[in-house]
């Protein structure tokens, strides 16, 4: 088990095309943390950099206090997870799980004890001398799991391991490599491109968008505080979302003009963002989540904390009502980030010269589809962000020199 | 019409020709067509295997069909002659000597270059593997005298160890082109998870690669087998009287008038049948779906 250090890691590859960029991040000591962004973000290089598996064109990583970018993959003693699976389909279980120890020449009883144990706990001791292709999709999984742990590494990475399971079995497999990790407490570097998984499984959580890392943090301070528009985007289900306004100051406070329509904004919010003030009067981006938005007709919210829209569509989920309500809010088009958010889902799409709000009404709502539905806006959650840079807006200036996306 | 005539209509017109004929037969004509075609093929050999058995004063009174009506012509007369026939006995050994290396070279130079020219990065690989590739259109007629020249140079004229090199090197184009298309449909991942285990290079060859590559390198072996084992041109070429093979030897003993079939029978079948039990016996690796389970 060991810290891991990333500095400056990037990856270009031999056509010119750019990879990763400037990757730096510490993990601790028995920490997991899972990396996740759309595809063609740059996790799956970034872990087959650690891994030994693609060369690292700049930077360093280290691995416990050794640097080893030129240390290849079988002395890194790191275990890894394949999407595939990539279990061996010539050899039993008991043969896949052994191959790491047998190849380091472990003794014959020591290799028989440890490929036990590790069968035991991922409860495929009936299955040992089965092929892989006599298995399930879950047992192949575990199988490959044990092929990891039995070598107590230094180090897992998993490269989106439960992606070929079903739902079902996802949820499952989800929970129990959560538990087998806090059991062993091993390093773990997690890649996945499924938001839930990674804020279920990290300690921290390392977003990332076209080779660049956007933010590490927890998931609950990524939830709560996304450094910018794109974390704020992919972060979450539904998607946050996004309207253009203008931020103004009058006798009565702070409010942001979307469209037509004005919306006010606590004082304690903007006592919390410092640098909200040298907005005012320009554009600014808020963003909030479904849940952040309710039926006016239920909640009865003080005025100007509420928005109109016409209603596209409900979807009863029983304890929520999902509702898209499309908007006279102009849509964001200039954003790079939701653009590549866009590639993945739809969140955020623009909708002709509308934008389409989604809310998690109560479900004792009355709102019918086609109908004009007023919205109550908890104004105390919103996010502001930098229309130019779609940076969050807090402490720090609008027009930050350091932070060039 | 109803939904079940339906479907059969679809299926028909999706399927091709020899599909429908088996669908609308119930595959029935199809097999005694192919028994047929089996038996008719079989005759000949069956012939051999009796007329070998046959006594040779026989011969001249008919054919081989008339050992079953009249089994007292039967007797091991010719085994027994041919195994004190040291020609025979010699060149029966001189094939093997010369198959059993030919073969087993050809299948581990081609199964380490193509691995090399499958999953290795090194410069000039494809320019090298196109050029292997290129190797297979040329015909072994054009390098015998050249060959010749070149052995006689090296002074290994006439040695068994002369045709087994003529054979791998001829042999050595095709298996690299075969085996370096099979390795490279591996998967990827599983080559990183044995490195990731801790696998060299050469473990990853002899522990992931050999068997997983086991069903086109037992057809490599058959082919290259059979291919070595009925070889006449290059052996009549390069051997001398110590080291032909039993082809070489066979030949000799047919002439225009009165070949000497208590010879050939038994010789020509024993050279048979050898084959057929390499065959039969390495057919078992030829199962489908060995990858199965290894990567979803």
């Amino acid at each position: 088990m060991a810290k891991m250090e990333l500095r400056h890691v990037g990856k270009v590859y031999p056509d010119g095309t750019r990879a990763v960029t400037d990757l730096n991040m510490r993990i601790d000591d028995g920490e997991f943390v899972v990396f996740v962004g759309p595809s063609g973000c740059g996790k799956t290089t970034a872990l087959r950099m650690i891994a030994g598996l693609e060369t690292i064109s700049e930077g360093e990583i280290e691995i416990g206090d050794r640097v080893v970018n030129d240390v290849p993959p079988r002395d890194r003693d790191v275990a890894m997870v394949f999407q595939s699976y990539a279990l061996y389909p010539h050899l039993s279980v008991r043969d896949n799980i052994g191959f790491g120890l047998q190849l380091r020449k472990v003794p014959k009883r020591e290799l028989n004890r440890r490929v036990e144990e590790a069968a035991k706990i991922l409860g495929l001791t009936d299955h040992l001398d089965r092929k892989p292709r006599n298995l399930s999709g879950g047992q192949r999984q575990r199988v490959a799991m044990g092929r990891a742990i039995v070598r107590e590494p230094q180090a897992f990475l998993m490269d989106e391991p439960l992606s070929n399971l079903d739902a079902k079995l996802r949820v499952q497999m989800r929970a129990e490599i959560g538990k087998l990790q806090r059991d062993l407490a091993v390093t773990t570097i997690y890649v996945t491109h499924d938001q839930t998984e990674a804020m279920t499984l990290g300690h921290r959580v390392a977003v990332m968008k076209l080779g660049v890392l956007q933010q590490i943090a927890p998931p609950q301070v990524l939830y709560d505080h996304p450094d910018n528009l794109f974390v704020a985007g992919f972060i979450g289900s539904p998607a946050m979302n996004f309207m253009p306004g203008t931020l103004r100051r009058d006798d009565t406070g702070h409010r942001v003009e979307v469209g037509q329509q004005s919306i006010s904004v606590p004082d304690k919010v903007v006592a919390e963002r410092p640098a909200l003030a040298s907005y005012v009067d320009k554009d600014v981006v808020i963003g909030f989540r479904p849940e952040d938005v309710d039926d006016a007709a239920i909640t009865k919210p003080d005025p100007g904390r509420s928005f109109v829209g016409t209603v596209e569509l409900v979807e009863p989920l029983g304890s929520d009502l999902m509702v898209h309500v499309s908007t006279d809010a102009p849509p964001l088009t200039e954003s790079e980030d939701l653009a590549e958010l866009g590639k993945d889902s739809d969140a955020g799409a623009p909708l002709g010269d509308r934008t389409r709000v989604v809310a998690r009404f109560n479900p004792r709502s009355r709102v019918q589809i086609g109908e004009q539905a007023t919205m109550s806006l908890d104004t105390e959650r919103f996010h502001f962000f930098d229309p130019q840079t779609g940076r969050s807006i807090w402490a720090h200036q609008p027009a930050d020199p350091t932070h060039d996306s | 019409m109803t939904v079940a005539s339906s479907d059969i209509v679809t299926g028909a017109i999706n399927r091709s020709l020899p599909a429908r004929v088996v669908a609308r037969t119930g595959g029935g004509v199809l097999r005694i067509f192919l028994i047929v075609v089996a038996l008719v093929w079989l005759v000949p050999t069956f012939g051999l295997l009796v007329e070998s058995f046959r006594d040779p004063a026989q011969y001249a009174n008919g054919g081989w069909w008339d050992a079953i009506t009249h089994p007292g012509q039967l007797t091991a007369h010719n085994y027994v002659e041919l195994l004190k026939n040291s020609t025979m006995t010699s060149s029966f050994l001189n094939t093997i000597e010369i198959t059993l290396p030919a073969t087993i070279l050809v299948v581990l130079i081609g199964s380490a270059a193509g691995y090399a020219f499958a999953w290795m990065e090194f410069p000039g690989r494809d320019a090298i593997f196109l050029l292997v590739v290129g190797l297979l259109v040329i015909p072994i007629q054009i390098a015998l005298i050249p060959v010749i020249k070149l052995y006689g140079l090296m002074g290994i004229s006439g040695t068994i160890l002369s045709v087994i090199m003529f054979h791998v090197g001829f042999g050595l184009p095709f298996a690299i082109f075969l085996l370096r298309n099979y390795f490279s449909g591996i998967p990827r991942d599983l080559m990183e998870a044995a490195r990731m285990d801790g696998a060299s290079e050469v473990k990853i060859f002899f522990k992931v690669i050999l068997p997983l590559g086991m069903p086109a390198i037992a057809s490599l072996g058959i082919f290259q087998f059979l291919w070595v084992w009925n070889d006449l041109l290059v052996a009549l070429v390069f051997s001398n009287a110590t080291s032909e093979p039993i082809t070489v030897a066979l030949a000799s003993q047919t002439r225009q008038f009165g070949s000497s079939i208590d010879i050939l029978a038994p010789g020509a079948f024993l050279s048979l049948i050898v084959p057929l039990i390499v065959f039969l016996a390495f057919q078992r690796y030829f199962v489908q779906g060995v990858m199965a389970g290894s990567v979803k």
